[in-house]
């Protein structure tokens, strides 16, 4: 399985029901529907992430994060997951809020535009970084709203929302000591779980 | 003329019939004492019955799914684009059953057969069918080819209305439920189109109170009409600019009304002919009421996911962009209820021009996604 979703399943209690947003070829729930008795839904817009998810009988349902959540009553889901799609989205700071009003808690994962190879890249070359990881040049990317660590939990704290989990990891998703004491320096990719500011921890 | 068929067609087939001497009460109050349906298969039932497969149609479609009735037949059946070996309904797989509606006018007993009461034709005196009625009576036929459970009941447009309410009626009888290009019930619109499709056979001076047939004539001019307000509906804006734009038969306008001058004019004409000569007009009629009347939310005050609740299906629903006549949003609202009742269910959202058309058509990611679903059905 991909680091990232081994790091995130450990999150995801037996039993529940989750919500995939961008669930790729449905490799997070394929999983948590064998291991851990999870149900539950993802939403992809790919054809053939979509068509790869048919086949391992994944409950996928074409549908478009940019048009919002609005199909999903409030406290649906004890968890919706985004991986990597944050910076993607039209709107991220709704699409969070849409989060929590569906699922109890989320669980999200994007990459850390304050890691010191972009830093690098902006400070000496004075170029956007492109990267192994995020190859895109600024003109053809789909990432569209990039955020640092910091950014993140400071959207989180104006939302007043309670961070639960976090976790800087660098590309292969290894925690080491220097990501845990500088991430948003050190750390490639932020996984984090929140609640709303009424819920309380599992 | 095909004397060899394509290796992915089911080949020759031949309708076969059942008479159901058992009186079938339909929802109208009225009940059938006895009456015949005309159906076609293609594959091999297993010996555990989990293969089968049971095909519902759509407003002007019957029993001849796949293959040809005979070596020179024009045109195969209606869905031989996803029925047959390898393809995604796969005959090697599946036993795939395809019947005639009861109210139909393909050999199935409807308007057009003899009321044994009066030794005349039913005509008018047809009883009004639903949705609700044809899945029982495809039940009744399930149980005489020794059927209890369906692998999967598919059907696109009025069809997909059917497998909907085969999940909901006989929830135990069904795994895998497919509604393609369909609506969990009509809009306004819709009922406003096949309002005039009606108006259009009713006002017409052969229809005599629907029994055109005693008179020996068919209210052909409503016919026309009704089929060609009713195409309209089928294709998208684009599929029509793309096929005919403004073109002209000849060079020149006539400054009249009599002659066809646009190329799609001549095109509606030959559609409302050629339906005119193998469609009757009292079962265009009552299709369309069946359409009308198909809301099976209603028993639950408009709660979709409620009375979807009892079904214990796998559900796939699949929608095509331009289609306007049954569009996506409406697909949506079917899924949409099966995430709130909790089902398992997939969705697609197909990017195809052809309009409500296009789920007959061989649309390369139609047909990938639709063989993807059913390769997954274990039997």
């Amino acid at each position: 399985m991909r680091a990232d979703l081994d790091i995130i399943q450990d999150w995801i209690p037996a039993g529940s029901r989750v919500l995939d947003l961008g669930c790729g070829d449905g490799e997070l729930l394929a999983w948590l529907r064998e291991h851990k008795q999870v149900s539950g839904y993802g939403l992809e817009i790919d054809a053939d992430n979509i068509a790869q998810c048919l086949r391992k009988g994944i409950n996928v349902i074409e549908q478009d994060l940019d048009q919002g959540l609005g199909n999903f009553a409030s406290n649906s889901f004890d968890v919706v997951v985004m991986t990597q799609a944050l910076q993607a989205v039209q709107y991220p700071d709704k699409l969070l809020e849409e989060m929590l009003r569906v699922g109890r808690q989320c669980i999200i994962t994007f990459p850390n535009f304050g890691h010191w190879r972009c830093r690098w890249d902006l400070a000496r070359k004075g170029r956007m970084p492109v990267s192994e990881f995020l190859p895109y040049t600024w003109y053809n990317t789909p990432n569209i709203h990039f955020c640092t660590f910091l950014d993140f939990e400071a959207l989180c704290h104006q939302m007043q929302l309670r961070v639960l989990d976090r976790l800087a990891v660098d590309r292969l998703h290894r925690h080491s000591l220097a990501s845990r004491l500088w991430p948003n320096l050190l750390g490639e990719i932020g996984i984090y779980r929140v609640s709303g500011p009424s819920q309380t921890a599992v | 003329m095909p004397t060899v068929f394509a290796e992915d067609s089911v080949g020759l087939v031949s309708p076969q019939t059942l008479r159901f001497a058992e009186p079938l009460t339909l929802a109208c109050g009225r009940s059938l004492a006895d009456y015949q349906l005309v159906y076609e298969t293609y594959g091999q039932l297993n010996a555990s019955a989990s293969n089968a497969v049971l095909i519902c149609h759509a407003l002007s479609g019957h029993h001849h799914a796949a293959g040809y009735h005979r070596v020179d037949e024009r045109k195969p059946g209606w869905w031989d684009s996803c029925i047959g070996p390898g393809k995604p309904i796969d005959t090697n797989k599946f036993f795939v059953v395809s019947l005639n509606n009861l109210g139909g006018c393909n050999g199935s007993t409807g308007p057009s057969s003899i009321n044994p009461a009066s030794g005349k034709p039913f005509g008018a005196d047809f009883p009004m069918m639903t949705v609700e009625d044809w899945v029982h009576s495809q039940a009744r036929l399930a149980d005489r080819l020794g059927i209890g459970q369906w692998a999967a009941v598919v059907g696109g447009s009025l069809g997909g209305m059917q497998a909907l309410q085969w999940s909901i009626s006989y929830p135990e009888r069904v795994r895998h439920c497919l509604a393609i290009a369909s609506a969990p019930k009509l809009s306004a619109q819709n009922i406003a189109f096949n309002e005039v499709a009606r108006q259009a056979i009713l006002s017409d001076p052969d229809f005599h109170g629907g029994h055109f047939q005693e008179q020996g004539v068919i209210p052909k001019r409503g016919l026309i009409l009704a089929r060609m307000v009713g195409h309209i509906t089928y294709l998208s804006d684009d599929a029509m600019g793309e096929k005919f734009g403004r073109d002209l038969k000849s060079d020149k306008l006539n400054y009249d009304f009599h002659s066809v001058e646009f190329q799609v004019e001549s095109y509606l004409r030959y559609q409302g002919e050629e339906f005119s000569g193998r469609f009757d007009a009292n079962t265009y009629l009552l299709m369309t009421k069946a359409l009308d009347y198909f809301d099976p939310a209603a028993a639950h005050a408009g709660d979709l996911a409620k009375t979807l609740a009892p079904a214990s299906a796998d559900f796939c629903v699949m929608s095509f962009t331009t289609d306007w006549r049954f569009s996506p949003a409406r697909s949506r609202e079917i899924v949409d209820a099966l995430m709130a009742a909790k089902k398992n269910v997939c969705y697609l959202e197909i990017d195809a021009p052809q309009g409500h058309d296009a789920f007959l058509i061989p649309i390369p990611r139609y047909l990938q996604a639709f063989s993807a679903y059913m390769h997954r059905i274990s039997v």
